[in-house]
């Protein structure tokens, strides 16, 4: 059995203490494999971003484990944190949150700038990423002169860039009408399909959940139900 | 993310909201703007003080007075003492007494001293030349060892024993001489009036024609020989007393003297109750009240600064503000705290270096048309004196400053900026 690319290992989380104490997670156990797509599915307030979060190594759980590849990620430093997450992760966000006034193509380049990436190479794979998203011809519009569609298709660019292996996407047809968010929805799974990215989508959105490998549910700060694709193919035979 | 990248982001944020960062640049240009020109004033006057006055030749001249004992212990009235005689006005530490031969031999007496000469204080009535109209003049009380700043011939020689003087340029065309080269070497009367009323007159040759200057000012400048000639004319019907009192008295000392040396020299005639001043001394009291008004119109230009420094903060605290997601994007895609500040600080010394090398680039600007205006005007009689001058040095000072103050002004809002948390950034609306 190959070691899993992110476990989570009874994780719990608290915020506050005393009566404003508020635990967003009560002890979650979560392994996910190389190549999958799974979706954490759950109301707002369920605890489900917070999940993300912890498996995107953006907070640390206050008790439990995150692993990436089996490496417990508490035992990183702060810059090997930041270097794991700008060369492993890409994320896609139901904001958007492009910066209003650059350029398409330096809001795709983000991260390769983060990572110090310059001149030409910089300029090439930016275009390499916005090409993939049939988006050349945009590199030098303002990102806040786009539409909802092609704003979302810049994000998944931006996430794409630094050839990432796992894509967390928060909501990510969230802002957008059914017809553009099928679109994107398409671009993402055909990601993960052929380039075998894996891919995290938290969402309330059972439509959106159902076309992943796996669902999580999550209430209340628990998983309460997990479903295979296989399974639910038998279940769905059975009944 | 690199430096170099840093540095292009931050130029390139700064540059996002124009409006704000003009506002604020504008802040800084009036605080550099400020300060380059009152540094340049200071620059330029004591520049002009170097030149005019401080071509020093001889480093070897010390000018001795015998301050007032009582004026720094009783403010008030003085006791009369009929052994000294106060010279009315005032010396360069408040009234000063007579100088008596005693005095003249006690200070040749200190080890150190090559020569001591009294120094005769002489006034003429007039100048006048080939029969011509008779103005009025004065004969300077020129420091020994200052060099003059002449615009023709040279300065008179002390040691010769005829006749010499240097004319201000003021005088040469009244005097009826074409121009300055024309005066040299022609003779002028310089007329004077002893004690009991009776007029005379002593012939000089003009040696050169000084500039007008600071310290020159618009008198004669006779040589030795002139001086005591006209001296001796003048003191004729005086008491033995009053012809034997003398101002102050001119020390000669080793050239090769160093500063402790000097200093020790000063402390040896200090202990007998003389005071001595060499010429630096003398142009260094100038310097330290130019530099102390200076020192004040730095002041207001810093406190200008200093407001403008708040400015950066409040730019800088609104832009942190309004990037809070842009913040927590950059941080959850791996951009470090530290990165993070140093983002925020370069925008800041940015900001700072902008308005400094505007406001420096005003002031040069201002700085040649007030030259302009002064040259033709209110310092046309003070030729050489270039107001205001930019010494590279306190120019580059000065950017450094401003930059450095930014930054510290910048420190609060880029600290803010590097701390907070993505999660929360990213949920901010």
């Amino acid at each position: 059995m190959p070691v899993p690319l992110l476990t989570a290992r009874d994780v719990r989380k608290t915020y506050g203490r005393g009566p404003t104490r508020f635990d967003a997670l009560k002890g979650v156990s979560l392994d996910i494999n190389e190549g999958e797509s799974v979706a954490i599915v759950g109301k707002s307030g369920s605890g489900k971003s917070t999940l993300m979060h912890l498996l995107a190594l953006l907070d640390a759980p206050s008790t439990g484990a995150v692993e990436l590849s089996g490496q417990d990620a508490a035992r990183l430093s702060g810059s090997m944190l930041n270097r794991t997450r700008n060369a492993t992760f890409g994320f896609v966000f139901q904001q958007f949150f492009l910066t209003p006034g650059e350029s398409v193509l330096q809001n795709v380049t983000l991260p390769l700038r983060i990572a110090g990436v310059r001149g030409a190479e910089l300029k090439r794979r930016g275009m390499a990423a916005l090409t993939a998203l049939d988006l050349a011809d945009k590199a030098k519009n303002k990102a806040t002169d786009l539409s909802g569609g092609q704003k979302q298709r810049v994000v998944i660019a931006r996430a794409l860039v630094n050839d990432p292996r796992v894509i967390f996407a928060d909501e990510p047809t969230g802002n957008l009408d059914s017809a553009t968010g099928r679109v994107v929805e398409d671009i993402l799974f055909d990601l993960n399909r052929t380039q075998g990215i894996t891919l995290i989508i938290v969402t309330h959105d059972e439509d959106l959940a159902a076309r992943c490998d796996r669902r999580v549910y999550v209430r209340d700060g628990l998983v309460v139900d997990s479903l295979h694709v296989s399974a639910l193919i038998e279940r769905n035979a059975h009944s | 993310m690199n430096f170099f990248g840093l540095i292009r982001s931050a130029v390139r944020n700064s540059l996002r909201s124009k409006t704000r960062t003009s506002l604020t640049v504008i802040a800084i240009f009036i605080g550099a703007f400020t300060l380059a020109l009152t540094t340049a004033v200071g620059t330029g006057i004591n520049a002009y003080i170097d030149t005019t006055v401080a071509s020093i030749g001889a480093a070897d001249v010390m000018t001795v007075t015998k301050p007032n004992e009582g004026t720094e212990t009783s403010p008030g009235p003085q006791v009369y003492d009929a052994d000294e005689t106060v010279i009315a006005g005032e010396g360069p530490q408040g009234p000063t007494i007579a100088l008596v031969p005693a005095d003249i031999s006690a200070i040749a007496d200190v080890p150190g001293v090559r020569s001591v000469e009294p120094t005769f204080s002489v006034a003429a009535d007039y100048v006048v030349y080939d029969g011509g109209t008779p103005y009025q003049v004065t004969i300077g009380s020129f420091v020994p060892g200052m060099a003059l700043d002449l615009a023709s011939g040279v300065e008179p020689d002390h040691s010769s024993s005829s006749y010499e003087v240097a004319l201000p340029i003021s005088y040469i065309e009244p005097l009826g001489f074409a121009d300055a080269d024309a005066a040299v070497g022609e003779t002028v009367s310089i007329g004077i009036t002893d004690a009991d009323g009776t007029s005379s007159t002593v012939d000089a040759v003009v040696s050169g024609v000084a500039e007008e200057g600071l310290v020159s000012g618009s008198s004669l400048t006779p040589n030795d020989a002139l001086t005591t000639q006209l001296h001796s004319l003048q003191i004729v019907g005086l008491s033995e007393s009053a012809r034997e009192s003398y101002g102050s008295a001119t020390v000669r000392f080793d050239p090769a003297s160093t500063d402790a040396e000097i200093e020790a020299l000063k402390g040896e005639l200090d202990s007998i109750g003389f005071s001595g001043s060499t010429v630096s001394d003398q142009i260094g009291a100038f310097r330290t009240v130019i530099d102390a008004i200076v020192l004040v119109l730095n002041g207001f230009a810093a406190i200008a600064l200093l407001a403008a420094g708040f400015g950066i903060v409040n730019t800088l605290l609104m832009s942190v503000q309004e990037r809070t997601r842009e913040i927590g994007l950059m941080k959850a895609m791996g951009m470090g705290a530290g990165k993070v500040f140093s983002l925020f600080s370069l925008e800041a010394v940015f900001i700072g270096f902008l308005g400094s090398a505007i406001g420096i680039g005003g002031a040069m600007l201002a700085g040649l048309g007030v030259n302009g205006l002064l040259a033709g005007g209110l310092l046309a009689d003070l030729p050489g004196l270039t107001l205001i001058v930019f010494d590279p040095m306190s120019v580059l000072i000065i950017v450094l400053v401003v930059m450095g103050i930014a930054f510290l002004a910048g420190t609060i809002p880029a600290l803010r900026a590097a701390r907070k948390d993505p999660i929360e950034a990213l949920r901010y609306e």
